[in-house]
């Protein structure tokens, strides 16, 4: 009974791109893949230009003057070009390439504690972060703060499943040195109001970092009209490989902010007393980088191009507009987070009933539907919620009504198991 | 994974609750955040009671419930050797098809050896048995008022 819903993409056609999604699991179980939040699924586009890099120009980059030394600089910097254009950054020399977003937020949180006035955080600042980050977006601030002396305060979250903005003008305040916030919860699926958090961390002054990775990927990403001061995301959630992330950072931040690893790429000249640095962003990346990594995400990027990050976004709409009504009509079944597709991304969080999420997510399994269980590195938001775990389905481009519908079957088969 | 037995205890857990003992634990399994207090009452060497608390998964929670039915009763040198013998068919892999000897030792914790296939949900097996183990050095530990929580 697949549904024919508005907006959706020709998924037919789109998904003979995955050739892993006709994997089939478990004696005949055709797989449904619904743990897109954690990692996506890589198009044979972007395996062919792996492939093909490595059959052909596979070599280190900046260093050399050899024919495959050129060719391997001009397609990872040529990657960085189509990262660029992707985000709608004002400068290419702004897009620093990391191993992921947590390395990518690690940076920001480290540039910040080894900075000069005026964007050192010490014991006499604040730094602000939100209950529904995921553990990457806590943890590093949570150093910073540990080694600085800085207070972290952050924002709560109301019972569905949103930021609490209520005392924004107490927690964001003159002390505020730096604002950390995810755009979208990985957990929830929450789509957060960066309008009301920029306007205010401006007034104050502080910085703002948001963490886009699951953002990136779902939806038209432009850091201009975000007005954030640094952008964090991750290529393998994004039909790119694993090992590369993206920080982006505004120019003039990256020229005035110290360097965090220290190495070979980054500097202008070293000498056994002192070294000066090279400019951003190589600045920022010390050592060998993720180079087929990267082209590898310069593809993805393509890839994602082709289709349109509009019509991806529709589509994701779309099905979560499903997933969230059909799911619902499960009993014992409560969504944690936003009930509705407004405002809200494709993951979907829930509890069914007393069912442990492990044995939804291991029965789940059996009839071929991947999905994933636990705290979703955002423990804080299973505590707030009183809930030990939570099973989440997430969807992406790929996903169809007929999944939801897999979904809603196999959870069917889960209560009558355990029941 | 799932058989009847596990399902079972599950559903209807042997000595569920905390009583009175010699010695408590509180074990937490991080991957799955399945929890469990325990406690362990001896009478001499022998087991009077394991008495529990906790939430989880259904693995953990059956483990629990067999747990208590198999060792309440027995000395603890029996206990010893049945614990053993079903850590070490958890650590099987799926390797071990239990025999007539080992389902005599186990009884209804041979049913988890299908859980030894999966090793993101051994622990989850494993969890009591770990805490019964830590209640019961405790419990006969040299240093019991700093070791052993005792309960009235």
């Amino acid at each position: 009974m697949t549904q024919q819903l508005p907006g959706l993409l020709d998924t037919e056609t789109l998904r003979k791109d995955f050739p892993i999604l006709d994997r089939v699991l478990h004696d005949g179980k055709k797989l449904v893949y619904l743990d897109n939040a954690a990692t996506s699924q890589t198009p044979r586009q972007v395996l062919d230009v792996l492939s093909e890099y490595y059959e052909q120009h596979n070599a280190n980059v900046h260093r050399g003057v050899h024919v495959l030394a050129e060719e391997a600089t001009a397609l990872y910097e040529g990657a960085r070009d189509k990262v660029a254009e992707f985000i709608n950054a004002p400068s290419r020399n702004e897009v620093i390439f990391t191993k992921n977003a947590s390395e990518s937020l690690n940076l920001v949180a480290n540039m910040l504690g080894w900075a000069d006035e005026p964007y050192r955080v010490d014991s006499d600042t604040e730094i602000v972060i939100t209950e529904m980050e995921h553990h990457s977006n806590i943890v590093p601030w949570q150093l910073l703060a540990q080694r600085t002396g800085a207070k972290l305060k952050w924002f709560g979250l109301t019972d569905d499943g949103r930021l609490d903005l209520s005392d924004i003008n107490e927690i964001i305040n003159e002390k505020t040195k730096i604002v950390s916030f995810t755009l979208v919860s990985n957990i929830m699926g929450t789509v957060n109001p960066v309008e009301a958090i920029v306007r205010r961390a401006q007034e104050v002054g502080a910085l703002v970092c948001v963490d886009a990775s699951q953002a990136a990927p779902h939806m038209p990403l432009d850091v201009q009209a975000l007005q954030a001061d640094f952008v964090a995301f991750t290529g393998h959630k994004m039909c790119g490989p694993t090992g590369i992330g993206v920080l982006w950072g505004r120019q003039e931040l990256l020229e005035d902010l110290p360097p965090f690893l220290g190495g070979g790429e980054m500097i202008e000249t070293v000498s056994m007393h002192s070294s000066t640095y090279a400019p951003a962003p190589h600045k920022f990346e010390a050592g060998t980088p993720p180079i087929s990594q990267a082209i590898g995400l310069g593809a993805a990027v393509d890839y994602l191009s082709s289709i349109g990050m509009d019509k991806i976004a529709q589509h994701e709409h779309a099905i979560t507009e499903y997933a969230v009504k059909r799911l619902q009509e499960v009993p014992d079944l409560r969504i944690i987070g936003p009930t509705t597709a407004e405002d809200r991304g494709a993951a979907i969080s829930f509890t069914l009933g007393d069912i442990h999420p492990h044995d939804v997510g291991q029965v789940l399994d059996e009839q071929g539907i991947a999905v994933r269980v636990g705290h979703h590195c955002a423990r804080p938001v299973c505590l707030r919620y009183g809930i030990p775990a939570t099973t989440r389905a997430s969807f992406y481009l790929y996903s169809t009504p007929a999944e939801v519908d897999a979904l809603v079957e196999g959870l069917e088969h889960v209560r009558n198991f355990f029941g | 994974m799932y058989q009847d037995v596990i399902l079972d205890h599950y559903k209807h857990p042997h000595g569920r609750g905390l009583r009175d003992g010699d010695a408590e634990v509180h074990h937490v399994n991080p991957t799955c955040g399945d929890e469990i207090t325990l406690r362990v009452k001896y009478d001499g060497e022998r087991i009077a009671d394991v008495s529990y608390e906790g939430q989880g998964c259904s693995i953990s929670q059956a483990s629990a419930s067999v747990l208590n039915e198999l060792l309440v009763g027995k000395e603890l040198a029996e206990a010893q050797r049945i614990q053993e013998v079903f850590l070490e068919l958890m650590q099987s892999k799926g390797k071990i098809e239990p025999d007539d000897t080992m389902e005599e030792t186990l009884e209804d914790a041979v049913a988890f050896a299908g859980v030894s296939k999966y090793p993101a949900r051994v622990k989850c097996a494993l969890l009591s048995w770990m805490a019964w183990k830590d209640a019961t050095a405790q419990a006969f530990g040299e240093d019991r008022e700093t070791t052993a929580r005792k309960t009235a």
